[in-house]
């Protein structure tokens, strides 16, 4: 981000894309429940059209837009660079098809009564739009942290949404977590201004000095930050609430919401801070994403229900989004670069927001005719629901990083990264990563396609339209890999030959090994060793209550909020 | 001691005092009402620190001024939201705690 003090030409779409939401919001609120859902169509389809124009426009210059034409250090200027251009348009896309997911579980036909929870879904889902649009385009810390409120605002009530006892209480969890964390946030921003006279990221980037002040700023908004995004193992609100919430609202959730914090660390580490992060505090903040994939997964397979499974997998991949921090730290320049590393970790959230909305819709589908979504039970769904089973296949595979997945060109981007840099060990956690995302895809993927025990009764017929929106979406993450266009020629090879396929197998097969050991119900067959990592798979899932208890999980917030800033303090250079 | 020290201080208790209360006590409203007093402590740093930044003249610097505003209104949202959360949960599940019910489904 560099600091241009006038409004660019195309600035005002800026404006139109975080408004425009907010609007439809407003005025789906006065129309009413019949018309809200007619009101939110309306609004995807000019919000997908005005990101659109952004990208275009984004791709010629940054634009800009100073409100009320005050600039920066007094006035608050908002700003897209490709960065935010990028997630503007990744998240229309997912938006649109999360609402044709949507269209048929949150419809008010015409003979009916209007209901609650349609209303409020359709209206929150525009909210969730509005607020990430405001916080990818935010010039400064404080704005980021409105966007931000509202975003953690729009959210919590996705998550209660049926009004259930057991969602309210996990609603009620995540809000109060969420808000010790923008607590830390603020202060953080507070001190920022107390120090420096200014909130703006483009000037921040400037002035910022490592010193005791910095340090403390970044370790205290980056871990307030990290709660919010449930980055293990601060993830005490994530798997009840992603897994409770209707398979829509679970899709808002998990695909977008948790982003709009990932994405806020970016700009603070990226952006307004580069000059103050160390090598060790960026070692700490990938290692605690190698150590989300590993736990993740491994509880991911030790869940009986197929949405706390997704959950559980969203703990792993949001653990993969910041793999991307320590490869992009140049240790020469002592300063984090926008490069391939970033371009990376940009890849990767773009492939998870589709695929993983995708697979939280092929979940709700299962859930939905089945009645229930025990994955032991999940035998013959595949031949009921060869759609919505293939959607969430797919889905898998573009999570696992196989060619021409989002998430392969991400991991050749990262692995590129971490040989140029020398940061090898990084290497095994990209590799490895993948066969643990392979291990509950087969998991389900062979439960859904064994013959059921006596023939199956849907609960209700499934609608074509969210079948298919569920399959595009999951599609589209696998087709994410052609947009390497611009990308360094040699990075993509051959993918049958053999250096290529056999990485590809030996996913699948540890894949297979790991939910052979894990699972809970064995999937081979018993025996000595089988019994010795059940054992194990039951330690990590005591493990994870303890983790998931309030107190471990704000005292573990706390010691690394210390621990980044002895980091950031004892890896600057005297 | 300058009054813009002596309020960075009473800044700093309260934050103590609200983070402390966010993490020992068990009943959402109490945590409600931590998050208040944590929250009031990062207002009163925010005001100290407009103190401290005033031009000749004037009271205080005036952005600091309107973030804390700011601040006090997306509290206060939150204050709202969660209390509404708690008594609605109370009125569905007859109590307030936020612990976790055993899992329900069986192997």
């Amino acid at each position: 981000m560099t600091a241009v003090a006038m409004t660019t030409p195309q600035g005002w779409l800026l404006v139109a894309a975080v408004l425009l939401p907010f609007i439809g919001m407003m005025v789906g609120l006065v129309a009413g429940g019949r018309h809200a859902a007619r009101v939110a169509a309306v609004v995807i389809i000019a919000g997908l059209a005005i990101a659109a124009v952004t990208v275009r426009a984004v791709l010629d210059a940054p634009q800009v837009y100073l409100l009320g034409g005050w600039a920066p250090p007094l006035g608050v200027a908002l700003r897209a660079d490709g960065l935010a251009a990028a997630m503007m348009a990744v998240v229309a896309v997912v938006i649109a098809g999360i609402a044709l997911y949507a269209r048929r579980d949150f419809a008010t036909p015409p003979c009916s009564a209007e209901a609650r929870a349609p209303l409020a879904f359709w209206l929150l889902l525009l909210a969730v739009w509005g607020s990430l649009n405001l916080v990818f385009v935010s010039g400064d810390l404080f704005t980021l942290y409105v966007g931000l409120e509202l975003l953690t605002f729009a959210g919590v009530p996705l998550v209660c949404l049926d009004g259930r006892g057991e969602t309210l209480r996990a609603a009620l969890r995540y809000l109060l977590f969420a808000l010790l964390g923008s607590l830390l946030y603020l202060l953080g921003a507070v001190l920022v201004y107390g120090a420096y006279a200014t909130l703006d990221i483009a000037m921040l980037a400037q002035l910022v000095q490592p010193g005791v002040l910095s340090w403390t700023v970044l370790a205290l908004m980056t871990v307030g930050l990290l709660a919010k995004t449930a980055l293990f193992p601060l993830h005490i609100w994530l798997p009840p609430a992603h897994a409770g919430a209707p398979a829509a609202a679970s899709a808002v959730l998990s695909a977008l919401v948790v982003k709009g914090s990932w994405f806020l660390v970016v700009r603070l580490w990226f952006d307004a801070m580069p000059a103050v992060v160390t090598f060790s505090a960026a070692q700490l903040l990938g290692g605690l994403g190698a150590a989300a994939i590993v736990f993740g997964s491994i509880v991911a397979l030790r869940q009986k229900r197929l949405k706390l499974l997704v959950a559980y997998s969203t703990i792993a991949q949001i653990g993969y989004l910041f793999l991307m921090f320590p490869l992009a730290f140049d240790v020469a320049a002592g300063t984090m670069l926008h490069g391939g590393a970033l371009t990376g970790g940009l890849l990767q959230a773009a492939s998870h927001a589709t695929a993983k909305a995708g697979m939280f819709m092929a979940a709700g589908l299962i859930y939905a005719a089945l009645g229930h979504d025990r994955i032991a039970d999940l035998g013959g769904v595949a031949r009921a629901l060869p759609v919505t089973v293939l959607a969430f296949a797919v889905a898998g595979l573009a999570l696992m990083g196989v060619l021409p997945s989002g998430a392969y060109l991400a991991k050749k981007l990262l692995l590129d990264a971490a040989a140029s840099g020398g940061q090898w060990w990084w290497t095994a956690v990209l590799q490895g990563g993948a066969a643990f995302t392979a291990g509950y895809v087969v998991l389900v993927l062979t439960r859904a396609l064994r013959a059921p025990p006596v023939p199956l009764q849907l609960a209700t017929k499934v609608s074509r339209l969210s079948e298919f929106a569920a399959l595009g979406l999951a599609l589209l993450s696998m087709l994410l890999g052609f947009a390497a266009a611009g990308l360094p020629a040699g990075l993509i090879s051959n993918p049958l030959a053999p250096k290529e396929l056999l990485p590809t197998l030996l996913v699948v097969a540890g894949g297979f090994a790991l939910a052979a050991a894990l699972a809970r119900r064995p999937l081979f067959g018993d025996g000595p060793w089988r019994r010795l990592t059940a054992a194990a798979g039951t330690g990590f899932e005591n493990a994870d209550a303890l983790l998931r208890r309030w107190p471990t999980a704000s005292l573990a917030l706390i010691i690394f909020a210390a621990a980044f800033g002895w980091l950031l303090h004892t890896g600057t250079p005297a | 001691m300058t009054d813009a020290l002596l309020y960075g201080l009473a800044a700093c208790g309260l934050i103590g005092l609200g983070l402390y209360g966010l993490i020992a006590n068990p009943a959402p409203l109490r945590k409600i009402l931590a998050f208040n007093i944590m929250g009031g402590g990062v207002f009163l740093l925010a005001g100290a620190i407009a103190r401290r930044g005033a031009g000749a003249g004037f009271g205080g610097d005036p952005v600091p001024q309107a973030l804390l505003i700011t601040g006090i209104v997306v509290a206060f949202s939150a204050t709202a939201l969660a209390v509404a959360l708690v008594l609605r949960l109370n009125a569905v599940a007859g109590d307030t705690t936020l612990a976790e019910p055993p899992p329900a489904n069986d192997d």
